[in-house]
């Protein structure tokens, strides 16, 4: 795998440090400026909180045809979109919630991801919709999901969910720029990362997983904001003397099984971290797939972490029973590899827990959403 | 009609404690205060019978409290507890009280428009004589459902009250920039309600509009439609005002804080003879002893075990 995920793209060479919402803002005035077809819509999008600020200052820029509110109207609006993809524009959608496109699976299940196909390939549908996972703050059962297994259900569509600020930025770009629909999978808990990220115009392959640490004893291929929980988990087993390989996937669909197959030859171990529940869910495909295809390299049974089957409560007195964290992972990847949980790692997993309330990305957050 | 003023301004002084108790981060959810629209929520409530249901959206602690819903589990649910009115499931935004006819409230937009329907249907058909009252807003009334909703009722002629609270904004953007120039209230009469379009802030006005509508669609005459015209004071959620993001107008701010509902309740029982400076600060008092009754109580109440995380999913 090469170790510089950018590598094949040749990027400007000149880097920033940036937020993720800097780098989404980013990619979006450079898919505006550089395609006139390219068109902003969403519910907020021009608003003065600008879609948590990834769209701040675009309808200034692009001017209020091509950067637009909508009506609260989810599916109509996915179907208009959709029909003026097949017309000749490049339109993307924002969701302030993934919640609020199940008000739109009709439109983006039996028109978006269909429609190339069931037309014998006379027609494209470049849509890309941005969905927000709004975890945390007792957002509750209607406000916190993570469907991206729903999405990655349903041939003809991407589901793509980036973590570090320049994948943001790539995986966007390319994700405009692609021929087909791609659900843009974005949690709300990536957007105050920071990191590099290359100045101007590239795009970085969707469908292609990303090492971001090498390990030698299991493999944890994550998810989305599961990659930032593995990555603290991989820090806490290499104390205890496991070097663990982290995978951030980025893509859910298509789904980069050769790179976690050639990391699992080496670790001969997996451990799979994601967002969403656990039943019928992309943990579950992913683990599937690497023991079809990679049984003989696997010196364990695989495991998986992901959220309880069970809706999001509100009650900020679950949230750490709720959602997973560096710790769970630690711990199910000593499981893993049969090391007996003593005194060591007890104390090791304790350094884990996070030192904030579960329900809030940092400390500095304050509500009041 | 004094007890309606009292009512509001429980609503009022409910949500002004909640603001201001907010900055402590103990109550741990989004929040969508009614600040300003109180009249709507008891003006229409007040019409219905005890055992006619009310289903609302987000911003529901005013429809809930009209109803009759229970405070201190309001609050307690506001703060994540056990004993909350959703069982610390909820939040804010799920608000539920079914022994006072508050059937729920959720917090996707439209998702409780056919859920209404449906049970004004089974009314209907069960022959009970209940009135389901809905609320949403002008936002909602943008949603398919809403209108696929409407045709189905009308088409039934349920026993039901679609409440618009238009509030003239969704979220950040005002309603010109999300519908043409036609009234909202036009649409439902094209679809087959009979349609009332009212100052939403004048609790009379609201409360006479109500008694009828209610009276004709229990009497068999099919889906009622209110637009009640109003104003939310403070963000669309959170505690604060907002007014420094500058995406409304100083002047209709303040034009719509002139008219506010209780002030404007209050002028016109004094008027009448019917409420002094004395009588209002006895109101007054008895509300803030029941809020820091309810406050205390919900506060002092367990947060909910972690092995009842669980719980409810399925039946037993």
């Amino acid at each position: 795998m090469a170790s510089n995920p950018l590598a094949d793209i040749s990027p400007s060479p000149a880097v920033h440090e940036k937020t993720g919402i800097e780098a989404i803002n980013d990619a979006l005035v450079l898919c505006l400026q550089r395609d006139p077809t390219t068109l902003l819509i969403g519910e907020g999008v021009p608003d003065p909180k600008g879609i948590f600020g990834t769209t701040s200052g675009l309808r200034q820029r692009f001017g209020p045809q091509r950067v637009l509110d909508m009506p609260l109207a989810e599916n109509a609006l996915t179907g208009i979109c959709i029909g003026a993809a097949i017309s000749g524009l490049r339109p993307i959608m924002v969701h302030q919630r993934i919640d609020f496109a199940l008000l739109a699976m009709d439109q983006l299940i039996n028109n978006a991801a269909k429609w190339r196909y069931m037309f014998g390939g006379q027609a494209r549908v470049p849509l890309v919709v941005r969905c927000i996972v709004g975890r945390g703050w007792g957002q509750g059962p209607q406000h916190a999901q993570s469907l991206q297994s729903l999405f990655a259900h349903i041939p003809g569509l991407k589901v793509v969910m980036p973590v570090f600020p320049d994948d943001a930025k790539g995986m966007l770009c390319a994700a405009v720029a692609d021929d087909d629909p791609v659900i843009f999978i974005e949690h709300r808990w990536i957007h105050p990362l920071r990191g590099k990220v290359p100045t101007g115009y590239f795009e970085t392959p969707l469908g292609k997983a990303r090492r971001c640490r090498e390990g030698s004893d299991i493999t944890i291929a994550a998810f989305s904001y599961m990659t930032l929980e593995a990555l603290s988990a991989a820090r806490g087993l290499a104390r205890l003397g496991i070097e663990a390989e982290v995978i951030d996937m980025r893509s859910v669909s298509p789904l980069d099984v050769p790179a976690v197959l050639r990391s699992v030859a080496k670790t001969g171990r997996l451990l799979v971290a994601d967002t969403g529940h656990q039943s019928f869910g992309v943990a579950a495909e992913l683990i599937a797939r690497v023991t079809r295809q990679g049984f003989d390299h696997l010196r364990a049974a695989p495991a998986s972490v992901t959220l309880p089957d069970l809706p999001c409560p509100t009650s900020h007195a679950w949230a750490g029973h709720y959602y997973p964290t560096a710790a769970t992972i630690a711990e199910q990847a000593l499981q893993v590899c049969g090391v007996r949980i003593g005194e060591a790692q007890r104390q090791e997993l304790d350094k884990l827990q996070p030192d904030t309330p579960t329900d809030i990305p940092n400390p500095d957050f304050r509500g009041p959403f | 009609m004094d007890e309606l003023f009292r009512q509001m301004l429980r609503i009022r002084r409910v949500e002004e404690a909640l603001a201001e108790r907010y900055a402590e981060q103990e109550m741990r959810c989004p929040m969508h205060l009614c600040i300003g629209q109180e009249a709507a929520a008891v003006g229409v409530v007040s019409a219905l019978a005890e055992d006619d249901r009310v289903f609302s959206g987000h911003r529901a602690h005013g429809h809930y409290l009209a109803k009759g819903g229970d405070l201190t589990a309001m609050i307690a649910e506001l703060y994540g507890r056990a004993s909350g009115c959703s069982k610390g499931r909820g939040g804010s935004m799920h608000l539920i009280d079914t022994d006072a006819g508050f059937m729920g409230s959720t917090a996707i937009v439209g998702g409780t428009v056919p859920v209404a329907v449906g049970a004004a249907w089974a009314s209907q058909l069960r022959g009970e004589g209940r009135v389901v009252c809905l609320f949403f807003g002008d936002g909602c009334f943008e949603q398919g459902v809403m209108h696929e909703s409407m045709n189905f009722a009308a088409l039934h002629r349920l026993p039901i009250l679609f409440v618009c609270e238009n509030n003239h904004y969704a979220v950040y953007t005002p309603l010109e920039e999300r519908q043409p120039g036609r009234p909202i209230h036009a649409i439902a009469s094209a679809h087959g309600l009979h349609v009332q379009e009212l100052d939403g802030n004048r609790l009379h006005t609201v409360r006479t509009a109500a008694d009828e509508a209610v009276h004709r669609t229990r009497a068999g005459d099919g889906p009622q439609f209110l637009e009640l015209h109003t104003w939310r004071w403070r963000e669309h959620c959170g505690p604060d005002i907002d007014d420094h993001l500058g995406y409304r107008a100083p002047e209709a701010q303040a034009d719509w804080l002139a008219r506010c509902p209780i002030e404007q309740e209050a002028a016109r029982l004094r008027a009448l003879g019917l409420l002094d400076d004395i009588g209002r600060q006895h109101i007054e008092n008895a509300i803030q002893h029941e809020i820091d009754c309810a406050f205390d109580s919900a506060q002092r109440a367990p947060l909910p075990r972690v092995e009842d995380m669980y719980r409810h999913l399925h039946g037993q």
